[in-house]
């Protein structure tokens, strides 16, 4: 505590030097926090994944169709307690900077499935009751202004045409990594579309999404479900949903690891810059440690001084960064059109993890200087001119 | 009764690459208590050596350095840090103050090390300061000084802990000469009136006659002694 006011002094001694540290480590942790935020969004879908849902597509790729006639056999196979299917739809909101993801499902089974989209019971009756209606996200809603009863117009690309819909549901999110900015409409509407206009077309299921009664039987249904149609025109690939979503990803695989990696990097820079700093304070300050010794002051508390002033740049630094972090990460949740990521937000991981890194750089940058300040003899430093 | 300060045999030596330099030459020096000691001789003559060693911030290569009893000598840097906090004042020529502290914060650094309360660390500060003439400045740091008013804080720094000796090396060198008298008219008031033991390193005649005893040096050898 005696100390305190002695590394005040000294982090204010060059007070442009210091300034242009603070806002270099806050920077850093800013950009470090932003990466992070984007590579966790972006995995969040992963992260949501139940485990008891299975996905099965085609083995060839997911954007060949299955046959609707497949979720009668899959239901047979012991351990499957509930088949359901999904098709995207594609298509265009206004214009193609509102995306968001449309997909058709059944609208029997879909919300019994994933039962982390909450609907009123009022809300699920009343889309299965009606052909051409959707559900929609409470986050897309808001971003949309989307209300019950009004109608969204899509332009139609993979299935051509104009789609109307009427808004019969708004669902909640249960847990807040849960994507809330989907759209779901009836996979029935879609396909009578389809058996009139292109009936080569009809009965195509994108995927199906098979609920199991045991996570731990998961390897089991799978391959019996992949058995099943292995001889068939379209053989599947079943998988977890885990494994479904990475697999998703792994095309942008590299540009994820990249920002990972960058991020990291900032980190490893910035060391380097509070760890100059610290070099340059310790040279100038030589003379000063070496009165320090000559009056009784021990190799302990020169370690306390230079470690504390270390510590408390940094982190001032990093707090000023998580300042900054919070605000750019909800200017970004505001700015992005929802549907690019389902949840943009600032992990709790990503902020221990700065302030980890924030300490890692206040006690690496103060090491150098440190173990000069200890090592040069009292006569040594008296000697020193900086 | 014994020497307070008792150097015995001292011999101090430095490395440069393979080449051993020798500074000091088996020297032997009594400095009893309540004595202000001048050490003189030209440059390289081994009288900061001597000081230093005394003060127990060097070690030497042969012989020991007894001070109040303490075989300084002997003792480990942890020791001799303890030692020093307990004991020494030190007035350096280039007045060694810390530039982000007031003179406040400088005469308290010694104080820091040990048990007392901030109201008896302000008390002794105040002190220390009201003898060498600077109570007014108390708020003021070392660039708002002058030259003379820095080393008074400095040796307002060397004194509040009430040490055994004080050790000054060239404390007037980087003065003024009315600057350098008031400096010396302090140390001397030090010696007499507050009974410190001082040992003074200089190159000016005139602040060794500020000094009862004057001890020449000459390439690492004591070679006279002057009493005053």
């Amino acid at each position: 505590m005696k100390l305190l006011n002695l590394i005040f002094r000294n982090i204010l001694r060059h007070k442009l030097r210091t300034f242009l540290t603070i806002l270099g480590i806050a920077i850093a942790v800013l950009a470090f926090g932003v990466l992070r935020t984007v590579v966790t969004a972006w995995h969040s879908g992963v992260d949501a994944a139940a485990a008891d849902r299975l996905i099965t597509r085609h083995a060839v790729s997911f954007i060949f169709p299955l046959d609707y006639a497949y979720k009668d056999q899959i239901a047979r196979i012991p351990g499957v307690e509930t088949v359901s299917w999904a098709n995207w739809f594609g298509g265009v909101y206004i214009d193609k900077q509102k995306f968001f993801a449309r997909m058709g499902v059944d609208a029997e089974t879909y919300f019994d499935v994933y039962d982390e989209f909450q609907l009123t019971p009022e809300e699920l009756k009343n889309f299965k009751q009606q052909r051409n209606s959707c559900v929609v996200g409470q986050d897309l809603a808001d971003t949309y202004g989307f209300k019950i009863g009004e109608p969204i117009v899509l332009e139609g690309d993979i299935y051509p045409g104009q789609w109307e819909f009427i808004v019969r549901g708004i669902y909640q999110k249960k847990n807040k990594s849960t994507d809330g900015t989907l759209m779901v409409f009836h996979w029935d509407y879609l396909n009578e579309n389809m058996a009139q206009n292109s009936p080569n077309r009809a009965s195509d299921v994108g995927w199906y999404i098979v609920k199991i009664d045991d996570p731990s039987k998961a390897g089991d249904i799978s391959e019996r479900i992949d058995q099943q149609f292995s001889n068939s025109s379209a053989s599947t690939k079943t998988e977890t949903e885990v494994a479904f979503n990475q697999g998703f990803l792994a095309g942008f695989s590299a540009m994820f690891t990249a920002m990972d990696v960058m991020s990291f990097l900032i980190v490893g820079i910035i060391m380097l810059v509070l760890g100059n700093t610290m070099i340059m304070a310790a040279r100038e300050r030589t003379r000063e440690y070496a009165v320090f010794k000559a009056l009784g002051f021990t190799g302990s508390h020169l370690t306390k001084i230079i470690m504390g002033e270390s510590l408390l740049t940094s982190l001032i630094g990093g707090l000023l960064g998580l300042g900054l972090m919070v605000l750019a990460v909800g200017a970004f949740e505001a700015t992005l059109p929802k549907g690019w990521f389902p949840v943009f937000q600032l992990e709790p991981s990503t902020i221990i993890l700065s302030i980890l890194a924030v300490i890692i750089i206040g006690v690496a940058a103060a090491i150098f200087p440190i173990q000069r300040a200890l090592s040069t003899r009292i006569t040594e430093g008296f000697r020193f001119v900086g | 009764m014994s020497a307070l300060i008792q150097v015995k045999n001292l011999s101090k030596s430095y490395w440069r690459e393979k080449f051993e330099i020798p500074v000091l030459n088996n020297i032997s020096l009594n400095i009893d208590a309540g004595e202000f000691l001048g050490l003189m001789g030209p440059s390289g003559s081994g009288k900061t050596t001597l000081l230093n060693m005394i003060a127990g911030i060097d070690k030497p290569s042969d012989g020991e350095v007894v001070v109040d009893g303490n075989v300084i000598s002997g003792m480990s840097e942890s020791q001799l840090a303890a030692w020093r906090a307990n004991n020494v004042g030190f007035v350096f020529q280039f007045y060694n103050l810390i530039p982000v502290l007031n003179a406040f914060g400088n005469v308290e650094l010694p104080l820091l090390l040990t048990k007392l309360s901030k109201a008896e660390r302000q008390q002794q500060v105040e002190t220390a300061l009201r003898i060498v003439g600077l109570s007014d400045r108390i708020d003021h740091y070392p660039k708002q000084l002058s030259g003379g008013q820095q080393q008074r804080v400095a040796i307002a720094r060397a004194i509040v802990t009430d040490p055994v000796i004080l050790v000054a090396d060239e404390p007037t060198g980087d003065l003024d000469k009315a600057s350098a008298e008031e400096i010396l008219a302090l140390m001397e008031r030090l010696n007499k009136e507050f009974e410190k033991t001082i040992v003074m390193v200089t190159h000016d005649p005139r602040a060794a006659e500020s000094a009862s005893i004057v001890h020449h040096l000459d390439k690492g050898d004591l070679v006279k002694e002057v009493v005053q």
